[in-house]
């Protein structure tokens, strides 16, 4: 499978997914550097942590008018498979590919910490492989993690099957009903805090975010055999 | 600003009389008002090291790992495979306690271009941070503000710029409430064969200005940095520098990515004292001059005199020198990540810094005259200040009860409890190469590329310092190798920060010294050099100094790139040896040595005496047994004895995920406190599975030292029994939810 990290100023999570992608998991990733119009045939996107233009005005609040946003709505309108994390996620929400915005922790302090998440739904291309029943030990390092919408979003996306994942011991940023990913109305988008790539090699700690990765993997191989089904 | 110079305006400027005299007498004439700002600040205390320089070279400095030595913006040493680290820990401790969010962010965002100016991307940094107690009756609103202000700023830096912050200490003291001590370390990795110096070369090649704009902050930083402070501090807050992490993780791409162009000759960045300082120090290491033009610097505002110009401490600028002709493959790559990059000047034949404005010669110094003919001091000193009394008081006798007590109170104390509220701020696992971090003994970062990995641990005791600057200094080199064995790491290089107060009392200047000697001897000794540090004088306030303060950061190597034990119990049922014994080393005079322990201080209140007794050859006896039971994978978990005795370092051995309890039985002959809570050196704890016992007491046989096997892991309670039946019984997890919580409800006070 083929993934393409988008690198903007200030992306400092970038080394990571490449690395994870690449050399944890044995994919191809490849560099998209934020100017590029066009993505170079990638089979998914992901869109790394950091701190995007310095995070100043908001999060990821300037990174959605780079260029190679456009490639990528283009990309996710057609179902291609995006995942952001951490400041990825902030600039999918920016941007208008999912729903909510990340806020300031509850405490207001920056924490960097591994805790549990479970699944919101398994019927997602990055959550199929994830164990339904034990939590996934997964890095969270954020100072804006606190998910927030509207009520009556909350219940939409409760209603839709559309919440990925939550914390399932102490909510650690005060997230709205405990979230930490979100998928888009085509669930070929996600948004998550936690960051699966930094869980995906023993000698660092866990191995748990392997799955998130492998579920897209099995969701691509699926549509490849089955073109219309994505 | 006066535009007359005069003697009077030198020594407002921080020179004495014999300073100004040096400067009319060496330029034969009287200094314009920019030179004279230059020269103070190029030979301050905090540039010139003009009062330690004489016993800075006492330090050993070459090793066969060592690459590039004390002189340059950090120390390298040879990591093999083709690859090296450079690494370094500098001060930023008077404006910290200006400003302590900018005082210490611009502290990372400086050491971090000291790594990255010789061509290392930085993968790790860590901090040592010395604070006025958070409930300090009087100073505690102060102090928290100060711990929270210097925490954030040290996240916010780190965290956006994506260096992962990976361990330290935090060490708490009424001397630092008005003189807070934040020393940052930083470890980058390269290729041995592209290190970049800081030097300039090749006459005509031009020199060429990257990154921010210079603006009227932080003039005058560094002669700041080299006086006490008095009441009107608060003034100098325009003194401090502002950080921009982000237009400084731009900067770093760009350099590392021009770089590889091939066309830079010689790199520094712009710290303390700006364009002074790399212009005079590229000149002066390469032997030539550097005439620059200040009209063609980039500017944040209009009107700024060349004297602003010269001392700005704006952050996030660079100097560089490349080759004439293929400057415009330089000035590409930072015209890619969007920064300015100006040739402002060029390399000179004449040894000279000539500064141009609006047409007219500015400044002209030989940049000789401005570093290395800096002034020189052989400051008097005698015996070092002590902080406390030689006598003790009697002991109290205590029952188990109490001793159960006295552990729960030290474990909550400020210095021992629990700083995750500290280290969870820091992004500790970016860059995916944490395989030990912050709660680790010693923190340690995979090096993939070359097949190893690297242990850093950070270690400092004023207490020990202030009873016996020089046993107190071998005692923490020592730690701090003990620490970095507890990962199975032999040391390799040594950085040093030496944090005390004004060196012209001669009680201060001998504490210095002392230091100095006792780091020099204990280095020589573990085979661990210095490649160089900061020194930090002038720490006091209103007459008030800090404690003598050497921090020593020591870089250890592991020959693997796996996860190397934990300093807590994993579980039940494993075999708890106490590895160097009980009191290696301390058998006299042990309760004039317990004076310089934290229940001294903690719990009585007062400390006196002297610092343990240490035999360094008994030490690294210990650390080989370590090392080795380690490597041979026979130790579970392995934890240094340090601040606070053995009875501390077995409850924070339970403290691991899950809490493990763990029953004790220690030799008898030995009164209560000193087993328990004396802090003799030489000792690691370790837990090893039943079947591999024997292998451990036979690595101990072998390297010589005592292995007493004092118990085993299991249980939900800590169990400790020691002389004349006493002993107590205490519930890991109300121990842990003391500790764990302490630190964090000492700053909630309003």
């Amino acid at each position: 499978m083929k993934f393409g990290v988008v690198i903007f100023p200030g992306s400092n999570c970038d080394h990571d997914a490449l690395y994870a992608l690449s050399r944890n998991l044995g994919h191809e990733a490849i560099e998209i550097w934020h100017e590029s119009e066009a993505l170079g045939g990638v089979d998914a996107v992901f869109l790394p942590g950091g701190f995007s233009y310095g995070d100043y005005l908001r999060c990821g609040a300037i990174a959605r008018f780079s260029p190679v946003i456009r490639p990528l709505r283009r990309f996710a309108a057609d179902g291609g498979l995006v995942i952001g994390v951490c400041n990825g996620f902030q600039i999918l929400c920016e941007a208008g590919l999912l729903d909510g915005a990340l806020l300031r922790n509850r405490d207001l302090r920056f924490i960097c910490r591994t805790v549990e998440i479970l699944p919101g739904t398994r019927a997602s291309a990055f959550t199929s492989h994830c164990p339904p029943e034990r939590p996934m030990r997964i890095p969270i390092a954020h100072g804006e993690g606190c998910y927030f919408a509207t009520e009556s979003v909350l219940d939409r996306l409760e209603k839709e099957d559309r919440i990925a994942f939550r914390y399932s011991g102490a909510n650690p940023n005060g997230s709205s009903r405990g979230i930490a990913g979100v998928l888009n109305e085509g669930r070929n988008v996600l948004g998550m805090m936690p960051h699966p790539e930094r869980a995906c090699d023993e000698a660092v700690g866990s191995t748990d975010g392997i799955a998130v990765f492998s579920s897209m993997a099995a969701a691509l191989a699926k549509s490849q055999a089955t073109p219309d089904a994505v | 600003m006066p535009s007359e110079v005069s003697e009077a305006v030198a020594i407002e400027h921080g020179m004495t009389s014999e300073e100004y005299g040096r400067l009319t007498e060496g330029l034969g004439r009287t200094p314009t008002i920019t030179e004279l700002g230059i020269v103070s600040v190029m030979w301050s205390e905090h540039c010139s090291y003009k009062s330690s320089r004489l016993h800075l070279k006492k330090l050993p400095t070459t090793g066969e790992r060592i690459l590039v030595g004390p002189g340059e913006n950090a120390g390298i040493v040879d990591i093999g495979g083709g690859w090296a680290a450079a690494f370094k820990i500098e001060s930023h401790n008077h404006p910290s306690y200006i400003e302590p969010f900018q005082g210490a962010a611009t502290g990372v965002g400086g050491i971090l271009r000291d790594i990255f100016t010789m061509g290392a991307r930085p993968i790790a940094v860590l901090d040592a941070l010395r604070f006025g107690p958070p409930d300090d009756p009087l100073h505690g609103p102060r102090n928290r503000r100060i711990i929270q202000g210097v925490v954030e700023g040290i996240a916010h830096y780190g965290n956006c710029i994506g260096v992962p912050t990976i361990g330290g200490e935090c060490v708490f003291a009424p001397c630092f409430s008005a003189n807070p001590l934040v020393n940052v370390f930083a470890l980058g990795v390269f290729r041995k064969d592209a290190i970049f110096l800081g030097l300039a070369k090749g006459v005509g090649n031009p020199v060429i200005y990257v990154g921010a704009k210079t603006g009227k902050d932080g003039i005058k930083g560094a002669s700041m940095a080299s006086e006490e402070f008095s009441e009107d501090s608060e003034a100098k807050r325009p003194n401090v520098q502002v950080g921009d992490p982000f237009l400084e993780k731009l900067l770093l791409e760009a350099c590392l990515e021009a770089m590889r162009t091939g066309a830079i000759l010689g790199i520094q960045d712009m710290g303390a004292a700006g364009l002074t300082c790399s212009t005079a120090e590229m000149g002066g290491r390469g032997g030539v001059g550097i005439e620059i033009d200040l009209d063609l610097v980039p500017q944040r505002e209009e009107g700024m005199t060349p004297y602003e110009i010269m001392l700005s401490e704006s952050q996030e600028r660079m100097l560089l020198v490349a080759e004439r002709g293929r400057e415009h493959e330089v000035l590409e790559v930072f015209r890619k990540w969007g920064l300015d990059a100006v040739e402002i000047g060029s390399v000179t034949s004449d040894r000279m810094l000539r500064v141009r404005h609006q047409g007219d010669v500015v400044a002209e110094l030989d940049t000789v005259f401005l570093s290395e003919d800096a002034p020189l001091y052989d400051r008097p000193y005698g015996a070092p200040r002590r902080t406390a009394p030689m006598a003790g008081p009697s002991l109290p006798e205590r029952t188990g009860r109490q001793l159960k007590d006295d552990l729960q109170r030290l474990l909550c104390s400020p210095d021992l409890s629990s700083k995750r509220w500290i280290w969870e701020q820091y992004d500790h696992q970016v860059r995916t190469n944490t395989t030990a971090g912050p709660g680790s003994d010693a923190a340690v970062v995979r090096i993939k590329e070359a097949g190893v990995s690297l242990a850093m641990s950070l270690d400092g005791n004023s207490r020990y310092c202030g009873l016996d600057p020089r046993l107190g200094a071998q005692l923490i080199v020592a730690e701090c190798c003990r620490n970095l064995s507890t990962v199975g790491a032999t040391p390799i290089a040594t950085t040093n920060n030496l944090n005390f107060g004004n060196p012209e009392r001669p009680e201060i200047m001998a504490q210095l010294v002392e230091s100095v000697e006792g780091i020099a001897a204990a280095c020589r000794h573990f085979a661990a050099p210095v490649t160089g540090g900061n020194v930090s004088l002038y720490n006091e306030t209103l007459g008030e100094g800090v404690d003598p303060s050497p921090v020593v950061g020591i870089v250890g190597i592991l020959g693997h790139t796996g996860r190397p034990p934990g300093p807590c119990f994993s579980r039940a049922g494993d075999c708890v040896f106490l590895l160097g014994g009980l009191l290696p080393g301390a058998q006299d005079d042990l309760e004039c040595r317990f004076g310089s322990s934290q229940f001294a201080v903690s719990i009585l209140g007062q400390s006196w005496g002297l610092p343990p007794v240490v035999d360094l050859a008994y030490e690294s006896a210990v650390h080989e047994a370590v090392r080795e039971i380690v490597r041979r994978g026979l130790a579970r978990s392995s934890h240094d004895v340090g601040t606070g005795g053995l009875a501390v370092a077995l409850a924070e051995c339970c403290f691991g995920d899950p809490l493990v309890g763990a029953e004790i039985t220690l030799e008898p002959g030995v009164p209560a406190l000193m087993a328990l809570f004396h802090e003799a050196p030489s000792r690691v704890l370790v837990s090893v599975p039943q079947e591999r016992a024997g292998e451990v007491e036979a690595v101990a046989r072998a390297s010589g030292i005592a292995a007493p096997r004092i118990g085993h892991t299991g249980g939900r309670d800590l169990a400790i029994r020691v002389d004349g039946g006493l002993g107590f019984q205490a519930s890991v997890e109300r121990l842990h939810a003391a500790w764990d919580s302490s630190f964090e409800s000492s700053l909630d006070v309003q």
